[in-house]
């Protein structure tokens, strides 16, 4: 390659000379700060220079003006930095940018991080990060350089650090051994980044989940505003070596909207709406999908209620009736409703005639732990709600969450053909399971 | 484990300009403890034990997690870089990167390691190293830095490449002097063919000279094909960078349609459907411009990018989106949608980036999410946040066909708990009353009924926006306006008040009576009032001194002498300017005469327009888009060029013209299991004739079988019988393929084969004699070939008698190039044949076996979109037309492998399907036997010690009894000829390497009782170092 550089035409360079050119300062993400629920920071990790803690200054201003956790701006400009931050698991993880970067991609760098803390420690919640402070470091050393993602498989990452488990913990406490992995990964340099190598079970096995859930707004009368079915196949495989494994569907015309793990081949689907892929180790989400919506959602529950104020009173009326809908049969089990009460109200004395329920006099959340729904006798939770003497009757009605689950149930009627694996010689043992779990499933009143 | 910084080590530490971080009170001041703490981790870094170094370095980590000042401990620390513990070295790589800017000189003392680290075989080593090295911010080794970038950028790991790349920012960042020749490092990696490297290569790009748009020309298409291969993070960076790229290279595909926009912009709202609009206009317009032709690089991309909108990653779709918005003409724009929808089932962090997004979209092209509506109905679950910019969106979709169902929906929402939302929603009607006329009454009178809301919020809010629309309209809604001077007495909220008087004011005359009360009301309450309020107390007061001074002249008076003593000087300003302007004096100047027409001219109506209006000229997913603000290091959008630039910049030379060979095989289902020599067109190139020797046949002597003699024949046919074997034509290289297992081939074959192999067995009866005298020949030829320099004759030819000499029969492996059941019944094997190949004597001839076990035809089989190594070039098989069922086929190709183990990856495609496939050679075949006297030997060996010999000692594997099985297992390793020897102890063996031409010699020295030492010399380190591996392997068997 010539290293002179190929004569720009004119226009280019009238469009170059218009534009400032920066000395880019260090790009990507500078610096991460863990703060926990009550406003501290309990880690910090820095990949450039370091920069001072105080710049979290901003985040708590806005975490103060923020009337819900959720509410704090995922972005925060700040005189020299920008922070980006995401909640989970009550943790904030306050990425320190420097320079324009998309948003997404720190955002989604940052679930990625907490996704691999919950692979490797079960749980992340602050505790568990204080205890594995030391692979803590070691991942974030791994998944960033100079704050650029490195290598964020998990795969990749626990050939590179073992994850901790309590055997391991023993024995290396008496033999000093470390979590390090003594090899070096060898699926950085393959063709296949996802998958490590010289994978070995005595049961190969490979599991399959369709997990569907609706989301749906039902309006007061009972009739459906919107409802959609988002799918997701989770997978937990376990085979030996490399195999080759397709998934085909009886009626993938269902699937309008699809997102993939890397591994599947685009091209295959696009052609034949087959999934073919070289599966990772372990547990990985394989697909997610969207029913079209030209079909009609099935809604599995209806909900009859009666909630009321009367102006004057002290008094309310809450009457809640639970019933299947559209169940092809099978069972409604964990079954919870849950419900935001108007501020007045300062308590509920309800009778469920099933499960249990609590009311939270301070956040002025009902819960309702329902169970299973039984057809023939329907479970409902009635009685009188308490306001506030002399205020005025609340003018807002609550909406009620629903949570669900049917088992054996694919609600969109998604239906696995088969699963074939190729590419290995001994037969590995295949399960597929279907499940309805109801999404974002409110009923407004 | 808690440990502060001390003030001792403060003092210590000299450079201490850093700020005590999370200095914490409670250990903090105990210097005491705390410096004895520190003593005994030293203690344990200095200890011997691998375990207590790494409970130290763990907890030195554990505070510097914590933010603590771990300072002091450097020079403890730094002893330990070249720890054997894999844990411990890379904590302290952890430890030294975060304090190696604070300890400049002590941070020096690694560099050696580091250093030597990069010579290391291992390329994950290499990698770590460099990248260390790179991360340390010392400004003096930056020349260092830069060698070792240099250095590894050319390194043959991909992996090893790949972090050069990351380091190239790093060493920007630390010294932007070096921007020249880190370019030039750019530009090298650019032309990179690995998906590993091309994402890591293009952040460094964007990071140090995003501006150089011309050194992607070249690279142009090959980023775009190699797109969907690279890692995630890397694909967002590319698809960042070429919509930029686009932009300064392409035509806009909406020319004609922005165009029409200019001319339609006020039918523009009222217009149902715009593309209806747009073919109507469209002939008009093509008669004065030039038809748009999209380029075929432009299409490329767009087609490229389109699959990824499919990954799990959000900054990979957000990013494709944005790439169409900016890019796709309009009609293809819409295929987004649908991706950034799904992405809303996210986090909420993402949502909310997300939506930011949508908001600007749905702007510009709005029917692109109008099937969508629904999805962006709001949730009481949803933080305000989220819920606030879904109800952007819905606005913004909103039009005359969908008002009322939004409408329905906003009025669930107005009784929602969350008020800001409720502010939010109501100033989203008002919105959508102003855009959409057919529905403003409506809205009206919703919102009038707001007013008696019983918050306050939502009354104000309501006020604030009634007070917009009414003036649009005012004459016909005085008893609203009447309605609003009532409710001054309730409403507290500033922003409310000062609407409802501004109303008051501005429409005076529509309320003549209710006027002057509320001025007297509002000057009595004036001192308490905010600052917004008292100003419109002012402006209703002067209004009202203009239309109706009988009344209110005194009033006014009175406002404008407590404004005068009012504590904000803005008041203080406006009641004196006010004063001047209407209030007659003899000193009042022109202007009072036209104090009327000032204060109640017509106003325009207030446009509500969505605060995302025009955001678009920020690259869509940028950080700057979402502030709505320039952020650092923003690289503008640029404009579409007037006219497109020369398009043929990113032509690549064209690979050159296939050279393939070809042999049909008899069975279908059969695997050679040695290889077939070299074939027609190698023959044929054969004639020009030239002597023909080697040396040392003798030593070869128990592995020369009919079969090696057959290859003989072969290539040794264009010195004897040139015409002879070129007439054996086609079918005959098939024999070669082994006489044993012919016999067995030959009963199973269908009589329709026989018939043909009979033809066959007559020329091969014939070859063989031709064989057996070329066989004499050699032999006597190469006892004088050490007098006569070699150099002169051609090398590859000599080098292929002896591989095929010296290869032991059935050693030459057939690796699988694609299964019978991947490949849908196509099998594919390959194996290193070890010929020369011919149109290019730097490659190793790689010969490929197909076999169609299906029922039908296959056709076109043929190699396409070859992704290599940087340096590494591939010479095709020419395209194999068809391939009948059961039969199977035989060519060869070249590939120059650069002297590396890397595999070649590329598609092989049949008329139907494609299929990704590589080609990884093991060390010893990228190597070709060079012939060395004894002398010349020892004389190269000479030149080759220090750095490049390499030393093993091994036991002989129990079948290793002799000199024979020595040389036969070497000889299967590595493509290696034996050089002759007066010492039976030893056995030398020379080749070179194919690409590069670098000498690898190779010595056995056996010892008594089964030990053994092997040498290998060879300038390539790493070649040597895997060869000694491999021998070591085949030899310890």
């Amino acid at each position: 390659m010539p290293n002179h550089p190929v004569p720009v035409p004119s226009s280019v360079l009238a469009a170059l000379k218009n534009k400032t050119i920066h000395l880019s300062a260090a790009k990507m993400i500078h610096s991460l700060f863990l703060v926990n629920a009550s406003g501290d920071i309990f880690l910090e990790k820095h990949w450039k220079s370091v920069v001072s803690r105080s710049v979290c200054d901003y985040f708590f201003e806005a975490l103060e003006r923020a009337t819900e956790p959720e509410n704090v701006p995922p972005v925060i400009p700040t005189p020299h930095h920008y922070l980006i931050n995401v909640l989970r698991h009550r943790i904030y993880f306050v990425a320190v940018i420097q320079s324009e970067v998309p948003p997404l991609f720190v955002i989604e760098f940052l679930h990625r991080v907490v996704d691999t803390f919950q692979d490797y420690f079960g749980v992340c919640t602050e505790a568990a990060i204080k205890d594995n402070v030391v692979v803590v470091y070691e991942l974030l050393e791994e998944m960033l350089d100079n704050g650029f993602p490195l290598a964020t498989e998990s795969n990749i990452l626990k050939e590179l650090i073992k994850p901790p488990t309590i055997l391991r913990t023993v024995v290396n406490t008496i033999t000093g051994s470390t979590n390090v992995g003594e090899q070096l990964p060898t699926g950085q340099l393959s063709v296949v980044p996802w998958r490590r190598t010289g994978v070995k079970y005595t049961n190969n096995e490979a599991y399959f989940d369709v997990i569907e859930e609706i989301d749906a707004i039902i309006d007061k009368s009972g009739s459906t505003i919107t409802a959609e079915i988002q799918g997701v196949i989770d997978a937990c495989v376990k085979l030996t070596g490399m195999p080759d494994l397709t998934l085909s569907f009886m009626n993938p015309r269902l699937l309008d909207d699809v997102s993939f793990h890397p591994c599947v081949r685009f091209k295959r689907w696009e052609a034949e709406r087959i999934l073919s892929f070289i599966p990772p180790d372990g547990n990985f989400r394989l697909l997610s999908y969207h029913v079209s919506s030209q079909n009609l959602v099935a809604i599995p529950v209806y909900v009859k209620h009666n909630i009321s104020f009367r102006e004057g009173s002290s008094q309310g009326r809450f009457e809640l009736t639970l019933g299947p809908k559209q169940t092809m049969g099978k069972a409604v089990e964990s079954v919870l409703v849950s419900s935001q009460l108007p501020r007045g109200v300062l308590n509920a004395n309800l009778n469920p005639s099933q499960g249990t329920y609590t009311f939270d006099p301070v956040t002025k959340l009902l819960s309702w732990d329902v169970g299973k729904i039984n057809p023939q006798k329907l479970p409902s939770l009635k009685g009188s709600m308490s306001l506030q003497a002399g205020a005025s009757k609340p003018d807002e009605n609550p909406t009620i969450n629903i949570q669900f689950k049917i088992q054996q149930l694919a609600i969109s009627g998604l239906k696995v053909n088969r699963l074939d694996m190729y590419g290995e010689k001994y037969k590995p043992f295949k399960g597929i399971k279907y499940m309805t779990k109801a999404g974002k499933f409110q009923v407004r009143t | 484990v808690s440990a502060a910084p001390s003030a001792f080590s403060d003092e210590k530490g000299g450079s201490a300009s850093e700020p005590e971080y999370g200095h914490d009170p409670a250990s903090g001041g105990i210097f005491s403890s705390d410096y004895k703490r520190h003593d005994d981790l030293k203690e344990m870094l200095d200890s011997n034990k691998d375990s207590l170094k790494l409970e130290a370095m763990k907890r030195i980590v554990a505070m510097i997690a914590r933010g603590k000042n771990a300072s002091d401990l450097f020079p403890a620390v730094v002893k330990n870089v070249a720890c054997k513990n894999i844990e411990v070295k890379k904590l302290v790589y952890v430890y030294l990167v975060r304090y190696a800017e604070e300890q400049q000189d002590l941070a020096l003392l690694s560099i050696s390691t580091f250093q030597r680290g990069l010579k290391d075989p291992n390329q994950l080593i290499r990698a770590s190293a460099l990248r260390v090295l790179s991360s340390i911010r010392v400004t003096i080794i930056v020349p260092i830095m830069m060698l070792a970038i240099k250095e590894a950028a050319s390194d043959m790991s991909p992996y090893v490449r790949k972090t050069a790349a990351h380091a190239i920012p790093k060493l920007h960042s630390l010294d932007p002097e070096q921007k020249d020749q880190l370019i030039e490092v750019i530009e090298k990696l650019l032309a990179d063919k690995t998906t590993l490297v091309a994402g890591s290569v293009v952040m460094a790009f964007e990071e140090v000279c995003p501006d150089r748009i011309d050194l992607i020309h070249k690279n142009y298409r090959k980023l775009c094909n190699l797109l969907i291969d690279v890692e995630e993070w890397g694909q967002v960076v590319i698809i960042n960078m070429l919509t930029r790229y686009a932009r300064t290279q392409f035509l806009n595909p909406n020319i004609n349609e922005s165009l029409l926009e200019e001319n339609s912009e006020k039918a523009f709202y009222a217009s149902d459907d715009e593309e209806e609009e747009d073919k109507k206009a469209e002939p008009a317009t093509l008669a004065k411009r030039k038809p748009y032709v999209m380029d075929p690089d432009h299409r490329l991309l767009l087609r490229n990018t389109k699959p990824l909108l499919q990954s799990r990653n959000a900054a990979v779709v957000m990013a494709v989106a944005q790439l169409y918005f900016h890019l796709a003409p309009k009609a293809e724009v819409g295929i987004i949608a649908k991706a950034l929808v799904r992405l809303m089932r996210s986090h909420s962090e993402v949502q909310y980036v997300v939506l930011q997004n949508v908001a600007t979209m749905s702007i510009k092209r709005r029917g692109m999410f109008e099937p969508y509506l629904k999805s962006f109905y709001i949730r009481s679950t949803d933080p305000t946040q989220i819920k606030v910019l879904k109800l952007e969106v819905l606005t913004n979709l909103a039009n005359e066909t969908n008002i009322s169902t939004i409408l329905r929906e906003f009025q669930t929402y107005i009784k929602s708990m969350d008020k800001d939302f409720v502010a939010a929603s109501i100033q989203a009607i008002g919105r959508c009353a102003t855009n959409i006329g057919e529905v403003r009454d409506t809205c009206l009178n919703g919102l009038v009924q707001l007013l008696s809301n019983r918050d306050e919020l939502v009354v104000a809010e309501s006020v604030v926006v009634i007070k917009k629309l009414l003036q649009m309209q005012p004459e016909q809604h005085s008893d609203i306006i009447k309605h609003m001077a009532k409710l001054i007495d309730n409403i507290q909220v500033p922003m409310a008040r000062a609407s409802i008087l501004w109303l008051i004011g501005e429409y005076c005359e529509h309320v003549p009576k209710i006027a002057p009360d509320v001025l007297r009301k509002m000057a009595k309450s004036f001192t308490n009032e905010e600052d917004i309020v008292k100003l419109q107390i002012i402006n209703l007061a002067a209004k009202l001194y203009l239309t109706n001074s009988k009344q209110s002249k005194l009033l006014t008076q009175y406002v404008l002498n407590l404004a005068k003593y009012d504590q904000n000087y803005d008041i203080r300003d406006r009641a004196r300017f006010i004063r001047q302007l209407i209030v007659p004096t003899d000193k009042s100047g022109a202007l009072s005469k036209y104090a009327k027409k000032l204060f109640l001219a017509l106003k325009p109506a207030p446009v509500l327009e969505s605060p995302f209006k025009d955001r678009d000229h920020f690259q869509l997913g940028s950080l700057s888009h979402l502030l709505n603000a320039k952020a650092a290091g923003y690289q503008e959008l640029p404009n579409w060029p007037e006219s497109a630039p020369d398009p043929s910049v990113r032509n690549v030379e064209v690979k050159d013209s296939v050279c393939a060979e070809r042999t049909v095989l008899t069975g279908p289902e059969e695997v050679p299991t040695r290889v077939k020599c070299s074939s027609r067109k190698d023959r044929k190139e054969k004639k020009v004739e030239k002597p023909f020797y080697s040396d040392s046949e003798g030593e070869s002597g128990p592995t020369e079988s009919a079969d090696s003699g057959n290859c003989e024949s072969d290539s040794g046919s264009g010195s004897a019988s040139a015409s002879g074997s070129d007439e054996s034509g086609s079918g005959s290289e098939s024999e070669e393929s082994g006489e044993e297992t012919e016999s067995d081939e030959e009963e199973e074959d269908e009589e329709e084969e026989k018939k043909k192999r009979k033809k066959l067995d007559k020329t091969k009866a014939k070859k063989q004699a031709e064989e057996s005298a070329e066989r004499c020949t050699i032999h006597t030829i190469h006892q004088i070939s050490c007098i006569i320099n070699f150099d002169q004759f051609d090398m590859n030819k000599i080098t292929s008698v002896f591989s095929q000499t010296l290869a032991p029969s059935g050693s030459i492996k057939m690796y699988e190039l694609l299964h019978r059941i991947k490949g849908e019944g196509l099998a594919v094997e390959y194996c290193f044949s070890r010929q020369p190949f011919s149109p290019e004597p730097n490659m190793v001839a790689v010969q490929i076996q197909f076999t169609n076990n299906t029922n039908s035809e296959t056709k076109n089989l043929h190699i396409e979109d070859p992704r290599l190594q940087s340096g590494m070039r591939i010479r095709e098989f020419a395209e194999i037309d068809v391939l009948a069922a059961g039969e199977s086929v035989t060519v060869v190709m070249g590939i120059d492998f650069c002297d590396s183990t890397q595999a070649a990856n590329f598609q092989l495609c049949t008329h139907t399907r494609k299929f990704f496939v590589s080609i990884q050679p093991p060390v010893g075949e990228l190597m070709t036997p060079a012939f060395l006297t004894e002398n010349d030997f020892k004389k190269e060996q000479g030149k080759l010690m220090g750095m490049n010999e390499i030393l093993e000692k091994l036991t002989l594997g129990e079948k290793c009894v002799n000199e024979h099985v020595i040389v036969e297992r070497v000889t299967a390793t590595a493509n290696l000829s034996r050089v002759p020897c007066g010492s039976d102890k030893e056995c030398r063996f020379a080749g070179k390497t194919v690409s590069s031409g670098c000498l690898v010699l190779v010595t056995v020295t056996t010892k008594e009782g089964g030990g053994a030492q092997l040498t290998v010399n060879c300038e390539k380190m790493l070649i040597g170092t895997m060869l000694v591996k491999d021998i070591l392997q085949a030899l310890s068997q």
